[in-house]
């Protein structure tokens, strides 16, 4: 009973973000007026799916207390070079889907060094590399484009056995195969341990440096995961600027939505998914509600905020004033 | 010497020493880049960066960020022209009177959420930053409101007296009112103050939502002013024409020194990484290095600049 307990509040964001996507996607169902069919189900999950990939990268930074602004240009970047590289036989396009990934590890593993080993606020840090991969992406595809096989890229973003959408299996995979391992191991418990008192972590002799590293490294993984399914959906690849913030910017809002702290130290991807479905759900409602076009970023950006800030409120559950005045460095 | 350098930080010598760098390197390719007109130029151009990092640099010295200042700046410029559509043209002189308005506006709402509801600034500006954006196409998507840049705009933004650009004379005064604000009132003690512990600042007997919510006030209402003189430089107001300032505003404070955590800064270094911005920018583009290098090499400046002097101290227990 009393582990129920501890489970319920040390979840309670992401439980909160569930239920309010669930709810908003009812609503969505209900007035849209199809019903439950499976093309509209594979739509909403692909939408989502790619916000949820780049979220949960979000999340590592963000529980150690760092943050990593580049996350959205790794996205772009590991989408310009899918698009460059996946076409031809088949083990040709698996070499290629490899070389994305780890062009994703690498840009994560350069943020890190800059952060770990540069000692750099990670804010700037990754300010300034986001600015290096536009750029790169700009050369892999200065004018938006790409040749994608049509038929893997069709298989990963349609259904297994026409019912479950493929994007949400390969989520699950993500969050089976890498989040749930990571999150039990020394080095993701570490990241944990950072956010709440480094220099308690650093006491106890957690290995802070190698946990951040990893922070940075597999919050580029998950990002070029994403950046792949982008490619398998859009056929093409677009260094756009304007994409990249988005996404890091929307991918921090899904962080905050899905209960993980912004402080570091509490949360976890699991929220952040959650997070970036409720995100997605939002224009989703704009939409069948038949608000006027011209109203709806207004309301939009209304409902951003309130869930945001829902999402982050503390204060009504702090007794004393001083809990959340920081105790200062 | 040892007194000059005791009373300027070292930051903000070494970012003044790297504008010096790239002058150098820059007249080494092209005379031009020495001359005056240039630099005047130059200092036109930064001082619409200047004047948005003047009101960040105040919000970053808390230890929080106001990522709202993309639209803040674009409701600044539609509003500073959109006046003359409203109540005739008449009345353009309130143009920029209104423009800043708004932007404390916007800056009081920032600073009451972050102050009360104890939102994280990054997160609550965010929000904040949709919302404006919001209102500004709800207000101009329907109907065209004028957008040309009034007489008054350009007076500010483009014309000179004894060929010194207003705008520099503008973020001039701005510039001595922040340096004021933050060494000569109790304001800007309590800012630092708060910056380094706001738990102790707040035991003293400071009231610390006030001086949270008169930061982003500031902040709004620097970027709302910059946005009403961009619009009379670009000589017309345009949706996200904020977009390209939010993340070079960061930069240029932080490049000056000011520790992003809050607590440590002086307005001297933000004026030298305002500087620095602009001059590595308009020397990438008149070296007509495409873009796709220069997002590479401004990147990796940024770096090497701040390996250079903005490391943090190794954890240590």
């Amino acid at each position: 009973m009393k582990g129920m307990q501890l489970w319920f509040a040390r979840n309670s964001g992401a439980l909160f973000a569930l239920a309010l996507f669930i709810t908003m996607f009812a609503v969505y169902v209900v007035k849209n007026g199809v019903g439950l069919r499976i093309g509209l189900v594979t739509a909403v999950a692909n939408k989502g799916v790619l916000l949820a990939l780049v979220a949960m990268g979000q999340t590592l930074p963000i529980l150690t207390s760092g943050l990593d602004l580049s996350i959205g240009m790794i996205f772009v970047l590991t989408n310009c070079i899918a698009s460059a590289i996946l076409s031809g036989p088949p083990w040709l396009v698996a070499a290629g889907s490899v070389a994305v990934l780890l062009g994703g590890v690498l840009c994560g593993a350069i943020n890190g060094t800059l952060v770990v080993y540069g000692r750099l606020q990670p804010i700037i840090a990754t300010l300034a590399t986001g600015a290096v991969y536009h750029g790169l992406a700009l050369i892999i595809r200065p004018v938006p484009g790409g040749s994608i096989d049509p038929t893997l890229a069709r298989a990963w973003t349609s259904q297994i056995f026409g019912v479950i959408p493929t994007t949400l299996v390969i989520l699950l995979a993500v969050v089976l195969l890498i989040w749930v391992p990571f999150q039990l191991s020394t080095t993701g418990r570490g990241c944990y341990a950072i956010g709440s008192s480094e220099s308690a972590a650093y006491m106890t002799g957690i290995a802070v440096r190698r946990s951040r590293f990893a922070a940075y490294m597999f919050a580029g993984l998950l990002a070029a995961i994403g950046g792949l399914l982008l490619t398998a959906m859009t056929l093409s690849g677009d260094a756009s600027a304007t994409s990249g913030g988005i996404y890091t910017l929307s991918s921090i809002a899904a962080v905050v939505i899905g209960g993980t702290s912004l402080m570091g130290g509490v949360g976890g991807a699991v929220g952040s998914i959650f997070g970036a479905f409720v995100l997605r759900a939002i224009g989703d409602l704009l939409f069948v509600f038949d608000i006027q076009p011209l109203v709806q970023p207004f309301i939009q950006g209304l409902i951003l905020l309130v869930a945001v800030s829902l999402g982050a409120i503390r204060v009504l559950r702090t007794p004393n004033r001083l809990d959340f005045l920081g105790v200062g460095r | 010497m040892t007194r000059i350098l005791n009373v300027v930080d070292r930051p903000v010598v070494i970012a003044f020493c790297f504008v010096v760098v790239l002058l150098i390197l820059g007249g080494m390719y092209n005379q031009q880049f020495l001359s005056a007109l240039y630099l005047l130029q130059q200092l036109r151009v930064a001082s619409f960066l200047g004047i948005i990092a003047s009101g960040a640099m105040v919000v970053i010295l808390l230890g929080h960020i106001d990522l709202s200042i993309p639209w803040v700046v674009t409701i600044g410029g539609i509003t500073a022209t959109a006046v003359a559509g409203w109540w005739g043209a008449q009345w353009t002189a309130l143009g920029v009177p209104l423009a800043v308005a708004c932007g404390a506006l916007v800056g009081l709402a920032n600073g009451l959420g972050v102050a009360f509801l104890r939102i994280p600034s990054m997160v609550f500006t965010l929000g904040m930053n949709a919302v404006v954006q919001g209102m500004v196409v709800m207000y101009t998507g329907g109907n065209a409101p004028p957008d040309q840049a009034t007489p008054i705009l350009q007076w500010l933004a483009v014309r000179d007296t004894l060929s010194v650009p207003h705008a520099v004379i503008v973020w001039a005064l701005v510039g001595v009112l922040v340096i004021v604000a933050l060494n000569r009132t109790p304001f800007g003690r309590y800012v630092y103050a708060m910056g380094n512990t706001e738990r102790v600042t707040y035991l003293s007997g400071i009231s610390t939502r006030r001086i949270l919510i008169i930061a982003f006030v500031v902040s709004g209402t620097c970027s709302a002013f910059a946005g009403a003189m961009l619009a009379g430089y670009a000589g017309k107001a345009y949706q996200a024409m904020g977009d390209p300032y939010l993340l070079p505003a960061i930069a240029a404070v932080v490049l000056g020194g000011t520790s992003i955590l809050g607590g440590r800064g002086n307005y001297l270094g933000t004026v030298a990484g305002v500087i620095l911005i602009t001059l590595l920018e308009s020397i990438l583009s008149v070296m007509q290095i495409s873009d796709s290098a220069r997002q590479i090499i401004y990147g990796t400046m940024i770096i090497v600049m701040m390996l250079v002097y903005g490391r943090d101290r190794r954890v240590e227990g």
